[in-house]
């Protein structure tokens, strides 16, 4: 029952298991490299389908306008979060701070059918009232990516912040900085970790989102998972499967890639301390 | 250090006015909007007061609620009865893969989780599409069934509940896989080696003591499951079929198909309500300040 042992059970659930969260996913890669336009039959490996992609447009058009998308609802995020991070971590009491609590942390448990819904509903109606927004399109998804990731953001600096050792902020007090000086180069770069990993978030979050943008779009802006939806709806398109493979490997890559830094800032933290 | 002065009032008003102008207003424009009368226009409903020579007069209306409740209540009990039992075969599988993940030596632990955590930064969309070359009449499973002998003909495994089921499991698996893995982390192993000293079988030190002391990982699981899973619109959409509508998809379609804006508003509003409780209980899970399951919150707060 106990100890850090492999036995018989623990290894067929994990084997089992991860088997389930992976075999799609396998499958998936595999398939986008079959020569056959039918999922059925396997006509061989091939790369046509990464050739057909490159041709086709839509997706990489829809591609960019995600990035767009993501890269700045991800840093208006950032920002939103990590003031909402320290005013919840930091002042125990102000005017509204039930209330901003209730509201950082319902969005991560409203379905996005209504976050989408009712942001739709807003814009429309700020539109009769005040002509804005004109058009739905890249900045209305912004606001929308942007609000959700806020949310996740605020609740990593949050985190990070309660275990930070504010003795740091008090000696650089102590010795003169300006408060504002202390924020920039002590609390800002302490809390990095939760920065990093925070915008990294919001950003795939935004990446991977359909449903939300799908009601706030307008017929300027489709988002990849847009335009991708659009090509499943239809059925299975073994172009899909490679895209799907592409953006895996630049997923896998990222997150790799995250981790060794995380790892590295870990260490460099370990060796510091000790 | 506290910031103070117009440092404090931008830390605080920055995010409150965003989040109050795009997260609680519409909210608000949604509940209104539940109440007026669809109708021929641009934006498709009327408005909720008009102004008539008579005065202001009120054309708010119930008759929104009056269609949900005729239409669409099956879609309701569809999505709280798959996410429940999407709950309870999430945590069926979810528990023994957690549990080997706790008992895994220092380095497959990490890596172990972070094989867990990997599939959420992929994209949601696609991982749900390959099932649909898995399950379809002439997909893998089929296949791999016939070629086994094990039956003659193909299996309805796509666009049906099992569909919806199997999707549910497999998004949100990792979900409860994590919050479990917490619990079980923080086991005191001590506990467990004692019930074991004592003569209990495996079982028993099963049942009666990790079981117990592990319910605030079960129960944050079972809601992180539960409350996106009724909401859910992209499983019921691909791999569900007319018999499997669930309320996401039915909001879609009264938006995009039927235009029908005020009684999609309506079944927000409805969802909103049916998710109120599991919801409030989610806040103490979720919320990092007062929730058991939360990181430590030592340091909060100005000092006193």
């Amino acid at each position: 029952m106990t100890g850090r042992r492999i036995t018989a059970f623990r290894l067929t659930a994990l084997v089992l298991g991860f088997g389930f969260l992976y075999l799609p996913i396998a499958v998936l890669v595999a398939y986008s490299f079959n020569g056959s336009r039918l999922v059925t039959v396997w006509g061989g490996f091939s790369t046509r389908w990464y050739a057909a992609l490159i041709d086709n447009g839509k997706f990489g058009a829809a591609a960019l306008t995600s990035l767009e998308i993501g890269v700045m609802a991800a840093t208006i995020a950032l920002v939103l979060g990590t003031c909402a991070g320290f005013a919840m971590s930091r002042f125990r009491r102000f005017r509204g701070r039930a209330l901003l609590g209730f509201m950082l942390m319902a969005p991560l448990v409203v379905p996005e059918v209504i976050f989408g819904l009712s942001l739709l509903l807003l814009f429309v109606a700020m539109q009769t009232w005040t002509g804005w927004p004109a058009s739905r399109g890249i900045a209305t998804v912004t606001i929308a990516h942007a609000t959700f990731g806020a949310c996740f953001v605020a609740v990593l600096v949050r985190a990070q912040l309660a275990g930070f050792d504010r003795s740091l902020e008090e000696a650089a007090l102590d010795l003169g900085a300006r408060p504002w000086t202390v924020l920039w180069r002590i609390t800002l770069p302490g809390i990095s970790p939760a920065l990093v990993s925070g915008w990294l978030l919001a950003f795939t979050l935004s990446l991977d989102d359909l449903v939300v943008a799908s009601f706030v779009s307008g017929p300027s802006a489709t988002t990849l998972p847009m335009a991708v939806y659009s090509s499943v709806r239809i059925g299975v398109t073994p172009e899909i499967n490679a895209l799907a493979t592409v953006f895996l490997a630049v997923v896998f890559i990222m997150v790799a890639l995250a981790a060794r830094l995380i790892a590295r800032q870990e260490r460099r933290r370990l060796a510091a301390g000790s | 250090m506290i910031p103070q002065g117009w440092l404090r009032r931008g830390l605080i008003w920055l995010p409150f006015l965003w989040l109050a102008l795009f997260f609680l207003l519409p909210l608000l424009v949604v509940a209104g909007i539940g109440f007026a009368e669809s109708a021929d226009t641009i934006p498709p409903y009327a408005a909720l007061i008009t102004r008539t020579s008579a005065g202001l007069e009120s054309q708010a209306t119930l008759d929104n609620y009056r269609e949900l409740a005729r239409s669409c209540l099956l879609a309701y009990g569809n999505s709280l009865g798959l996410a429940a039992f999407a709950a309870a075969l999430c945590l069926l599988i979810g528990y023994p893969i957690a549990f080997a993940i706790s008992r895994a030596p220092g380095f497959w632990r990490q890596l172990l989780l972070f094989f867990v955590v990997l599939p959420f930064w992929t994209s949601f969309l696609i991982r749900v599409y390959a099932w649909i070359a898995i399950l379809q009449p002439s997909g893998l499973l089929n296949r791999l069934l016939l070629a086994a002998g094990l039956i003659d003909a193909p299996l309805p495994l796509l666009y049906n509940g099992f569909a919806v089921e199997l999707g549910l499991v497999y998004s949100y698996l990792p979900f409860m896989i994590l919050p479990l893995y917490g619990s079980l982390a923080r086991l005191d192993e001590s506990l467990v080696e004692a019930a074991a000293d004592l003569g209990a079988r495996p079982w028993r030190v099963f049942v009666q003591v990790i079981l117990p002391l592990t319910v605030p990982g079960i129960a944050a699981g079972c809601l992180l499951v539960f409350i996106p899973a009724v909401g859910e619109f992209v499983i019921p959409d691909l791999l569900g079929g007319p018999s499997t509508v669930m309320v996401g998809k039915l909001l879609w379609q009264e938006f995009f198909d039927n235009v029908d804006w005020p009684v999609a508003a309506a079944m927000a509003v409805a969802l909103v309500v049916v998710l109120t409780l599991p919801l409030l209980l989610a806040q103490r899970f979720v919320d990092p300040g007062n929730g058991p399951q939360g990181p430590s919150v030592r340091g909060e707060g100005e000092p006193a």
